[in-house]
């Protein structure tokens, strides 16, 4: 690599070639300002379109000042980041966008989390000087997204996650000038294109123009009803990043604070979505090891590999995407619904409550989860079997407005029986999780031998696409993990063209798994974020006691007492469900 | 009467000779014979030497030495380089590049020829404006006939060079005409430009190298092969050769489309080309490079017409747009009416584009309503300074030249609109009064009838008086009274 | 249709097509043949000169007189279309403008005809390189 020099505010700099005037700049300590520039590391996310013009400098001998997040570092420049020229542009630019941005922010889902809003503050913005006309734009929403497209500063980050990152394609800028916008194709709505609701574009929006939809009134409408008995169960991710929203450390495991949270905050039962986990494995295992047996016994028609399914928005990118391939993925249902199944039957006959007075909410790193519940076919008799889906943010906000000091708050353990959970189920938060929670009991039931050890490194990591030959006693089995919807693009093509060498493949659509989701505390561009989360999922895993999904006693249990055998007739109305061809319906 | 003849036409020399749906009358006024010449018996760098010895600028409205640009698009490795003809044309008023593909399209395809042939590119697209139908249909009559003579396809002139052209529509944005929207456009993605570099002779057309060149550019290629690099850097001034064509329009007496060496001074072209200022009115100032251009007044008529002067002098010289105003001309308002254009032009991408373009807008639009402060008077040039200083391309790198010359030159008009609240040339309706002269007025009580809001008061033979506040300026009571009583001030 | 195949037959074909155009212009009625060039371009059609090129074309066909009418490109003159630009035989081009068809009648009678000025010339302002 070539090396260049510079000078940056009076400091000499040398970098490599193609470093930006920014990279350089942070690298001697001198913080350009940036709003619609991110990059996250390793994720294949980078958004600079060089488009809201507040990262601009002087640099010596050019006519114009330099967008510094786009500008490609020279041998001999001189840069000048606090010129009076460049930080009276950069006030005035900023200006403009305000004069252009609704003022709600006292009101607004976004604030104190608004990168606008905090970029407003640094820069030390107490008038705007140009006011004028501001753009308002058709709302949009669905069970899952708010829109809210008059806070949108134009960033595009979200047009970057959704068509680089994700390959959906929802999210383009449409219109011309100063009514430009990001929206689906002719401002439709969300819920009639093909948005599998992955809820990267929120994860990414510096604004309050895309968020969640907030579902939190009706969780404590629900718990203040006398008629209602209210339980609870909280996904593997959440535990290692709600501690973010009450200013603990990235990675910081509260799943004991959480519960007593919880408790508090009045829910009747608080259980686990990973002992649905552990029963998702069971379901899923079983599966692949049929499908397996199959193919060994040389059945042409079996389908591999097998895709994993408990990712809402990646069934909904191959409903709408790979339609003509729905038969390849596992029929197991999520661990959310798998969760609400078993409650609405089982639970509910422990408790003898009819399943109408019996509501469950989940509380989830995720948006496509919100419209995952909504779904026609897990319901019965118009009731949902999750009746309420919220986020880690929105269990943030419930806690705050029960008045509890989090921090504080004593550690305390899940309910019996659905709160009972082995290392496999807390894993499924995380790329690679639930394909190693899966080999855990896959090989010990084909192999009926016990696992030397447990921790699969090789299948554990960050890159967008990996993959590990595990042994199974002799029978090497091929595995893929995809995270983030290209990769996983790029796998199920690869299986389109019969190039796929795998047995089975993991795919999760938000990048780093569902502890980088879309309703997950906002990373602002910090991939450390979301690696640390990684780091506590798996430190949480090593901790417990109970390591493989079949050795969980309370899903023993649940087998003997109700669903008999894994993949049986029970499991199967219950645990399973079937896809949909979605492509044509988003025709227009 | 013109004494002598101030036009030289080089890029226009066959528009309104030749039969532009015939080729025969094409290659009889030596067509393709540059083509012909450069593949036989020229190497590419050869050909890129007399180019570049010529001196010839871009005229698409950068003024980029055109055989440098060949230059560095020939010595960039890869397997497909691609020509583009940028025929985008959006400046409003502007039809230089029309006429030349309507009067002559073979010219531009000879020449994206031989710009393949020095590039090494064997692919040209010509992105052109949907609504020039006319010049798309004699373009697609001289493609097939090109491609009938063996003129474009395979193995031209029996050399090993091959060459084909195919059209690109676009819907006409103004900012598709900047090469990198352009080339967005083209591959089907929103037309948006983007941070240069890299550049589009390095990383263009679908990654791959592309040279683009503007219509007129092309249209002196060949005559500059044929006559050679000195005759054409005979013509013009030191660092701009040749001529321009400019579409002349506004208040001058003869508009048309003109081409005059460069040099000639704008004095030449407005009052001996174009016959002086209509109904004998006084110049006032004149526009050049539409909507990224300046204006320029009196005491610019005898700079000579080239690339370095016209930026000295605040304006540019753009595509070649030139329009003329005269006394009857508020220049308040002329501002108003290019950013009114940006505005609807503006891709969006940037905030200092897409956003202050708007406000700046708006504040004229406050000032011609007699709204102003002497503060947006100052607040109007720092963002107007801002959005040029940060736009990211030559859209609102330029857009508020405008505004930014306007002050310059006619700072007493602004003065006038927001302290006295006054349009000098009386075109800001907001501004103007009607006004009874008294001792004129015989009370005839016709105008107060025709007043359609009842603006006006007055007993029968007595003097009238209209309501200033009231009035809507629609003129009607002028129009009406037959003693010449109502005056505007 | 021949091919263009070198630089030799681009030049051979000129020439061609350079005396075929002499022969039709001096050839067979050296003294009678008028030449009639109409400006075709967005502006000229935009002002009516489709209906004078149909308007000329039935006209000299029913006085019989010997014409050839062409269409071309843009003169330049746009503030006074539709331009035509008529060549008796020797004698200069001619542009008259602003022609309508009451314009046409008279340069046809008039001018063509018996040879005298009308009223609508646009005199020439510029020089074209291959004039030189
Ligand atoms: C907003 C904007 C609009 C432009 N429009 C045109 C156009 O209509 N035609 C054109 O040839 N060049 C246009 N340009 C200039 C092109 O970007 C480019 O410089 C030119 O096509 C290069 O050709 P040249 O070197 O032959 O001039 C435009 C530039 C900007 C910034
Ligand atoms: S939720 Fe995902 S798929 Fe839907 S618009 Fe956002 S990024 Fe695209
Ligand atoms: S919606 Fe949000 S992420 Fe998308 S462009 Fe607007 S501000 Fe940026
Ligand atoms: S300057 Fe205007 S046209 Fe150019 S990128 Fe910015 S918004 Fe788009
Ligand atoms: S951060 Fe650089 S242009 Fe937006
Ligand atoms: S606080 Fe609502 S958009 Fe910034």
């Amino acid at each position: 690599m070539d090396l260049v020099k510079l000078t940056i505010d009076n400091t000499p700099v040398v970098v490599e070639q193609g470093t930006t005037v920014l990279e350089a700049a942070r690298s001697v300590g001198v913080d350009i300002p940036t709003l619609c520039y991110m990059k996250l590391d390793d994720l294949e996310f980078e958004n600079k379109p060089g488009g809201c013009r507040v990262c601009v400098v002087e640099v010596e001998g050019r006519r114009n000042l330099a967008p510094s997040c786009k500008t490609a570092c020279d041998e001999g420049m001189v840069v000048n980041t606090h010129s009076v020229r460049a930080i009276n542009a950069r006030r005035t630019v900023m200006e403009l966008i305000l004069s252009d941005h609704p003022f709600e922010c006292l009101v607004c889902a976004k604030s104190g989390k608004c990168d606008l809003q905090s970029l407003a503050q640094d820069l030390g913005i107490r008038e705007i000087h140009y006011q004028g006309e501001k753009s308002h734009y058709k709302g949009d929403e669905s069970p899952a997204i708010i829109r809210e497209m008059d806070k949108c500063i134009m960033c595009r980050r979200c047009e970057t996650a959704c068509n680089d990152v994700q390959t959906v394609g929802t999210l383009s800028a449409i219109y011309r000038g100063f009514e430009s916008v990001v929206a689906p194709a002719f401002e439709m709505d969300l819920d009639h294109t093909n948005c599998t609701f992955c809820g990267q574009c929120v994860a990414v929006c510096p604004t309050g123009a895309l968020i969640e939809r907030d579902y939190t009134w009706q969780v404590m409408d629900a718990i203040v009803n006398p008629k209602k008995r209210v339980i609870v169960q909280t996904a593997p991710a959440v535990r290692a990043a709600l501690g973010e929203e009450f200013g603990l450390e990235p990675g910081t495991l509260v799943t004991g604070k959480m519960v007593t949270a919880l408790r508090k905050i009045g829910f009747d039962h608080v259980f686990d979505t990973d002992f649905a986990a552990d029963l998702t494995i069971m379901e899923e295992g079983t599966e692949l090891l049929g499908r397996l047996n199959k193919f060994l016994e040389g059945d042409k028609d079996v389908k591999l590999p097998m895709l994993t399914s408990c990712c809402p928005a990646w069934v909904n990118f191959f409903e709408h995407h790979f339609p003509e391939m729905k038969d390849i993925p596992s029929t197991a249902k999520s661990p959310q619904q798998m969760f609400g199944a078993i409650a609405k039957t089982y639970f509910a006959n422990q408790l003898k409550v009819k399943r109408e007075d019996l509501v469950v909410v989940s509380v989830m790193p995720c948006l496509a989860k919100k419209y995952e519940a909504s779904r026609e076919e897990f319901s019965a008799n118009g009731d949902a079997d999750v009746n309420i889906s919220i986020t880690t943010r929105e269990l943030a906000q419930m806690i705050k407005n029960a008045n509890l000091k989090f921090t504080d708050l004593p550690n305390d353990d899940f309910d019996r029986p659905m709160g009972e959970s082995s290392g496999a189920g807390v894993i499924f938060g995380t790329t690679g999780g639930v394909i190693e929670a899966a080999v855990r009991t896959a090989y010990e039931l084909h192999t009926d031998k016990e696992l030397a050890r447990v921790d699969f490194k090789e299948l554990r990591g960050f890159e967008g696409i990996r993959s590990a030959t595990i042994d199974f006693d002799g029978l090497p089995i091929n595995i893929g993990i995809a995270h983030g919807l290209g990769n996983a693009r790029t796998l199920l093509n690869d299986i389109k063209e019969g190039k796929s060498e795998f047995h089975a493949i993991e795919i999760m659509a938000c990048p780093g798994g569902c502890i980088g989701g879309g309703g997950q505390p906002y990373h602002h561009g910090d991939v450390t974020v979301l690696k640390r989360r990684q780091k506590a999922i798996y430190q949480e895993d090593a901790g417990k006691s109970i390591r493989k999904s079949h050795e969980n006693p309370y899903i023993q249990k649940l087998y003997t007492e109700f669903l008999g055998e894994p993949c049986g007739e029970k499991s199967h109305e219950l645990l399973h469900t079937h896809y949909f061809d979605k492509k044509k319906k988003i025709e227009i | 009467m013109v004494k002598y003849k101030k036009q030289i036409r080089i890029a226009l020399r066959n528009c309104g000779f030749i039969n532009p749906e015939n080729v025969d009358e094409y290659i009889v006024r030596e067509g393709y014979a540059a083509l012909g010449n450069a593949l036989t018996n020229m190497t590419p760098e050869e050909v890129i030497d007399v180019i570049k010895n010529s001196g010839l600028r871009g005229r698409g409205g950068g003024g980029f030495p055109t055989g440098l640009k060949w230059e560095l698009t020939r010595k960039v490795d890869a397997d497909q380089k691609y020509v583009v003809c940028n025929a985008d044309e959006g400046d409003p008023g502007a039809f230089m590049d029309r006429s030349i593909l309507e009067g002559d399209p073979h010219t531009v395809l000879e020449a994206m020829a031989i710009n393949g042939y020095c590039t090494g590119a064997s692919k040209g697209l010509i992105y052109i404006r949907a609504e020039y139908p006319l010049a798309i249909k004699r373009l697609k009559i001289a493609i097939d006939q090109a491609r009938e003579y063996g003129l474009l396809g395979e193995d031209i002139f029996g050399t090993n060079f091959s060459f084909d052209v195919e059209l690109r529509y676009g819907a006409g944005a103004f900012v598709c005409g900047e090469e990198t929207a352009l080339i967005h456009s083209m591959e089907g993605l929103r037309g948006e430009p983007t941070v240069k570099p890299p550049f589009p002779s390095e990383s263009g057309y679908k990654g791959m190298p592309t040279n683009v060149n503007n219509v007129e550019t092309y249209a002196n290629i060949p005559v500059i092969l044929l006559k050679g690099a000195d005759w054409f850097s005979s013509i013009g001034t030191e660092k701009s050769k040749g001529t321009k064509v400019f579409a002349l329009a506004g208040k001058v007496n003869n508009v048309g489309l003109i081409e005059v060496p460069m040099g000639t001074t704008l004095r030449e072209v407005i009052f001996d080309i174009g016959g002086g200022i209509k109904d004998g009115k006084k110049f006032k100032a004149v526009q050049t490079g539409g909507p990224s251009g300046g204006c320029l007044t009196e005491n610019h008529l005898d700079i000579s017409i080239d690339y370095d002067n016209l930026i000295a002098s605040g304006s540019m010289m753009g595509s070649g747009g030139m329009i003329v105003m005269d006394e009857d001309d508020c220049m308040v308002s002329m501002a108003k009416f290019y950013l009114d254009f940006t505005v609807e032009e503006s891709c969006g991408k940037c905030s200092p584009c897409r956003i202050g373009n708007k406000r700046l807008y708006e504040m004229l639009d406050t000032i011609t309503q007699g709204k102003g402060t002497l503060e947006d008077l100052s607040k109007l040039r720092n963002l107007a300074n801002v959005v040029k200083d940060t736009s990211l391309c030559g859209l609102g790198q330029t857009s508020p030249n405008p505004v930014l010359s306007t002050m310059d030159n006619f700072l007493d008009e602004y003065m006038a609109h927001v302290k006295d609240g006054k349009c000098p040339s009386g075109q800001c309706k907001a501004l103007m009064s009607y006004i009874i002269n008294a001792d004129a007025c015989v009370g005839c009580t016709l105008c107060a009838r025709v007043c359609p809001v009842d603006a006006i008061s007055g007993e029968k033979k007595m003097a009238h008086l209209i309501d200033d506040d009231a009035c809507i300026k629609c003129g009607a009571c002028m129009d009406k009274c037959k003693f010449g009583a109502i005056f505007i001030q | 249709m021949a091919k263009v195949k070198s630089l030799s037959d681009l030049n051979k074909m000129r020439e061609e097509l350079q005396s075929k155009m002499n022969l039709r212009e001096k050839g067979e009625h050296p003294d009678s043949i008028v030449q009639i060039k109409v400006s075709m371009a967005t502006c000229g059609i935009a002002s009516g000169a489709k209906e004078i090129m149909d308007y000329m074309i039935n006209e000299l066909d029913n006085r019989a007189i010997d014409a050839v009418i062409t269409q071309t490109g843009c003169m330049g003159y746009c503030y006074a279309e539709p331009t035509i630009e008529v060549t008796l035989p020797d004698n200069k081009p001619i542009v008259f403008g602003y022609v309508d068809t009451k314009k046409a009648q008279e340069i046809i009678e008039v001018y063509i005809q018996t040879g005298k000025l009308v009223d609508g010339i646009i005199p020439v302002n510029y020089e074209t390189v291959n004039n030189e």
